[in-house]
Parts: structure tokens; sequence; C-alpha cells
């Protein structure tokens, strides 16, 4: 029968294992502790990161604001001039000023919705935001953090934002504090060892010690030519460059899959 | 008598090699496990089976990454199971997706709730806002050269050639355009005081004071040049519901500021957060109501052809719609008391 539970959430600044991406080993970690025992940790973005995504994010909306506005007002104007008219026209603002204006103001707050608490910067940046029960975000939490940006973006460039990044355990700014999410690198898509390969590694290195040296050779070399090195390597190659403990290593190598 | 047979163990390395190999051969769960997750991650699921396997599939991912760390932790493999795990995890965890149940919801019941439990909060925001609306009254009848504080010199000269600000004004903008910058800037004011209550509900006080005493000055400014009837009547029709909405963001901003001066749920950061997240809710039926207020502002408001009592039934007739809309009287239970942990079905842990 299921039970309930509410899960248990700590951010721990302990240093991480080593991950795949170039980040610094001393990236904090969000710690969740799931209902099956099993911890998960989600490495949690910097203020480097949040940067990097942002000035992205910026010059993309920053080009849709500027070619909607350039583009709206020569159709408007009938001529080449991006020049407002003198009198307040309201095709003026619902074609040209509104649209624009919309497209720069409302660009985190759509995206963010459609997306899953990604956008264009983000995903380069290779960052997204996280509930922290390691979630996606909920609609109201995402509305919130976007709301507070009025908050960071004090008083220029969003200064409040970048200290309280800088300050505080988990990187974030004060609309995250109010939405309760942070930002989380993406994990990078693991291909799966082969797991045939890796079986029959199993099989022979259970039977190592009872093999003589010449079969053991042989059926290692045999192996190793056909899923081992990536596929690259001969079978007189390894043969001739490889010990007995070499082999026995490279086959333990093929049975945890390569090392990340 | 014979001794007893102690079972023989295998080798603990034997063990392991045979444990991995065991281990490896679930990879096809594995993929379908992640495959399933990632679908269900954009969709729904297509029944009820499919869903429970979900469940099925996150306890298996988490069951083969513990063993893939302890005999494997620093493979491929143990990477891919992390990867999976956490998807399924966020796919498991994820809110359900019924936009129209979540806006109905929101609408009928949790605004109104968030209403309830911010009552203390809007008296005392809508004090304030009085208080200071009086203070610059008397501030400006009694000192009328303070009125250059709170208003621009062309809107002082503008009063003193005898005439408000807002006539003909619809002769230079059209409706619309006045209706959109007002109700823009109105929204973002609101927003504003909402936000500014992180500083300790300090930046909430700034912004209601300042707008209170703004208003109190200009209408004894005003009244010192036989305008304040003609500012009444322009403001009546949507200043009711405007300047109940000042009040209302302000108590919203006021609620963030409480608790993060005396946290309610112990923790001050998770206390400013239930907080915000809270009395957000409120911020949502406080820009739907501006929109209308800016419309009545840019279409209703500036025309002179418009009679005194049907501005005042206009006026109290969107105000009478707010409190429908927001029912503050209403009965039930308030988020206060309400149970506020999440609970989820979850899937029992491995066996």
């Amino acid at each position: 029968m299921p039970s309930t539970r509410s899960t248990r959430r700590r951010c721990s600044p302990r240093k991480s294992k080593p991950l795949p991406a170039t980040r610094s080993r001393a990236t904090p970690e969000l710690l969740l502790d799931s209902v099956t025992g099993v911890d998960l940790a989600l490495p949690v973005a910097g203020a480097g990161a949040r940067c990097y995504a942002f000035v992205i994010d910026w010059l993309i909306r920053a080009i849709l604001f500027a070619a909607w506005y350039g583009v709206a007002a020569l159709i408007y104007n009938g001529r080449w001039s991006l020049a407002a008219p003198l009198n307040p026209d309201p095709r003026w603002f619902v074609f040209v000023v509104a649209p624009a204006a919309g497209t720069y103001f409302l660009y985190h707050i759509v995206l963010e919705l459609a997306l899953h608490g990604r956008t264009p910067g983000k995903r380069v940046a290779g960052i997204h935001i996280v509930a922290r029960d390691g979630s996606s975000p909920k609609v109201g939490a995402l509305l919130t953090r976007n709301v507070f940006r009025l908050v960071d973006s004090l008083p220029l460039f969003y200064g409040v934002g970048l200290v309280a990044t800088l300050v505080t355990k988990d990187h974030i700014r004060i609309g995250d504090m109010a939405a309760g999410t942070l930002l989380a690198y993406e994990r990078a898509d693991v291909a799966l060892p082969n797991a045939a390969g890796a079986e029959i590694a199993s099989d022979l290195l259970s039977r190592w010690s009872a093999l003589t040296l010449d079969t053991r050779r042989q059926l290692a070399v045999e192996i190793l030519s056909r899923y081992g090195y990536g596929g690259t390597a001969t079978t007189e190659s390894i043969e001739s460059t490889a010990t007995d403990a070499a082999l026995r290593a490279q086959l333990e190598q093929l049975t945890r899959g390569p090392a990340g | 008598m014979t001794r007893a047979q102690t079972p023989t163990r295998p080798p603990a390395d034997s063990r392991d090699q045979a444990l991995r190999a065991a281990l490896l051969q679930r990879t096809g769960q594995w993929q379908s496990a992640a495959a399933r997750s990632e679908r269900l991650s954009r969709e729904r699921a297509s029944n009820l089976a499919d869903a429970a396997q979900m469940a099925d599939d996150y306890r298996l991912l988490a069951h083969d990454l513990a063993r893939a760390r302890r005999l494997m932790p620093d493979s491929r493999v143990r990477q891919y199971l992390e990867s999976a795990y956490l998807r399924a995890h966020a796919t498991l965890y994820r809110e359900a997706n019924r936009p129209v149940e979540a806006l109905l919801s929101l609408f009928r019941d949790e605004i109104p709730a968030v209403v309830r439990w911010l009552r203390p909060h809007i008296i005392w925001a809508t004090a304030i806002f009085v208080l200071t609306v009086g203070a610059g009254y008397w501030m400006v009848h009694t000192y009328p050269d303070l009125i250059s504080l709170f208003a621009s010199p062309d809107l002082i000269a503008t009063v003193q050639r005898g005439q408000l600000w807002t006539e003909g004004i619809l002769n230079i903008v059209p409706s619309s355009v006045l209706s959109l910058q007002i109700l823009t800037n109105n929204i973002v004011v609101s927003l504003f005081a909402y936000c500014a209550g992180f500083v300790f509900g300090l930046g909430t006080l700034y912004i209601l004071g300042l707008n209170g005493l703004m208003l109190g000055a200009v209408f004894a400014f005003t009244g010192q040049h036989g305008l304040d009837g003609a500012l009444f009547r322009f403001i009546v029709p949507h200043g009711c519901v405007e300047l109940s909405v000042m009040c209302l963001s302000g108590a919203a901003g006021a609620a963030v500021g409480e608790a993060l001066i005396r946290p309610a749920q112990g923790d001050r950061m998770k206390s400013f957060q239930v907080a915000a997240l809270r009395s957000g809710k409120l911020l949502i039926a406080c820009a739907l109501l501006l929109v209308g207020s800016g419309i009545i502002e840019g279409y209703l408001s500036p025309r002179a052809d418009i009679a005194p009592w049907l501005r005042l039934a206009v006026g109290i007739g969107y105000w009478l719609a707010m409190i429908a809309f927001l029912r503050p009287f209403a009965s039930g239970v308030t988020p206060r008391t309400a149970s506020t942990a999440s609970s989820r079905v979850t899937p029992a842990a491995p066996q």
C-alpha cells in the first residue's frame, strides 16, 4: 500500500564528486532525500552560470525587441523612419510598442512557463530552474520569482540579485528565495556502456584464475578487440602490447563501463 | 556429534563480479524506464497502468542506482542511472497539468482564502494609507508651499490656472493609449508594493505612505483652488477599486515583511517563501482589477459629459464587484490554519 510522506530537503555545501562537465569541484549540491532511501544530488549553478545565461537571454530579447520595433515601425511609417508619431496613435501602441515591449519584459515569464524552467540562455549555460524538492517549479513559483526581478534588478544591472547570488549558500537571488527555487546544472545525457561486452568480460573474470594463461589471454584479447577500446583496436595490436595484468585491468574496466 | 557445516561463501570479489553481471542484465529495463519518464515529463500517462509503471520504474532505478554506487562507483553505468533516476524523480513529483481546474481553484477558493488570511494586514495597510492621506491633506492645507514636494510644476501651474490636468486629456491622448499607460503603471506600482515587503515591510510602508501623502496633498491643493469636487468626480469611477487594490497589494507586501520580522514557520527563509507564494496569489487578482480600473480611467473618468451619479454608480458598482470577487467576508478555512504540507502518494521503498 502506498505510504504518504513529505520529503525532507537540505542543501549542503559539500564538495561534489567529479562531474562530467567542466564545473568546479567546489560546486555545491542540493541533496534530496528520496522516499526510496536513495539520495539525489543536484549540482547548484553559481553566479557565473547565472550571468552567462542572463547575458545570452538579454541579447536574444534585445534582438527580438529591436527587430519587432524596427520592422513594425517601418511598416507603420511607410518610409525609412523609426520615429514615433507626433500625436499618440492607438495603432502605433498596439502594433509597434506593445508587442516589442511585451517581448522584452515578458520573455522570462513566458519562456520559463512554456519550457518548464528553461530559457534559451539557460539551455546554453546548461542550467535550469528546479524546485527545492527536485521537481519542475510550479506556475506560482515561476511567476513569483519573476515578479521579484523588480527588487533583484535594483539599483542597476541586477545589483541586488547579483550580491544575493554571491553571498547565499545556494547561490540564489531574492526571487528564488521567495519562490523556493534554485538553478541547477542539467545532467549531461550519458550513454550506457555495452552491456553484452561487460557481461562477457565479467564472466571471464569470474573464471580468470581457473583458466590457463594462454586460454584466458586468448579470450581476453578476443573480447577486448570486439567490445573494448571503442572498437578501434585490432587483435594483433592488443596481443602484442598487453600483459596478463593489463588485460585483466582492461576487462575490469569493461565491466564497469568507461569512466565519465 | 558432528560439527555444523558453515556454508561456504564465495570471495567478495567474485560475489561483486556476479552482482555486477546481474546488474548489467537490467540495462534494457533502465532504458525503457528512462524513455517512459522522458515521455511522461512532456505528456500525461495514457492509462493508470502506465502511471503505475512509472512508480515501479522509479523504485527500480533507485534500487539499481544504490547497487551501482557500491559496485561500480566510477562507472558510466552509475552516471547513467543517476541521470535516469533524477529524471524519474522530477517526472514523478511534477505538478499535475490541469490548467482549467487550477484557474478555477485559484479564483474560486485560493484568492478568497488569501484575502481572509490577509484581513489584519489589509486593515493595517488601509489604516496607514488613510492616515497618510490625512497627513498629506493637513500638510498642504496648513503649508500650501509643500505641494511642490508632491506634485510636478506643470500640474501646479495647471491647477493655479483653475483647471484640472485631466481636462481635455482625451484631446491629446486617445483613451486606449491612456488606459494602457495607466494600467501598466498601476500594475507595476502594485507589484512593487508587494516586492518591497522584502525590506522587512519598510518598502511597502514607503510606497503606501508616499501614495497616500500625494493623494491627500493634491486634494488639499485642488481644494484651495475650488477644484476638489471636480477631482473627486474624476477619481470616483476608477479610484474606489484602484485605491483598494493599492491597500491590497500593500497588505501582501506587509505579510511578506512580517514573515521576515517574525517568522511563523520557524525558519525565516521558509516563512518568507510561504508568505511570498501565498500572498502573491492576490497580486493576480490585483492585476486583473487594475486592468478594469485602467479602462475606466481611460474611457470614462476624463469625459466631461458623464453625470456625477453615473460616475458614482460605476465606482461603487465596480467596488462591489471587487468585493464579490474577493469574498473577504466569506467563511472558510484560511491558509494559516490549512495544512501546508504537501503530502504525496509515493511508491513503497524497494524490498
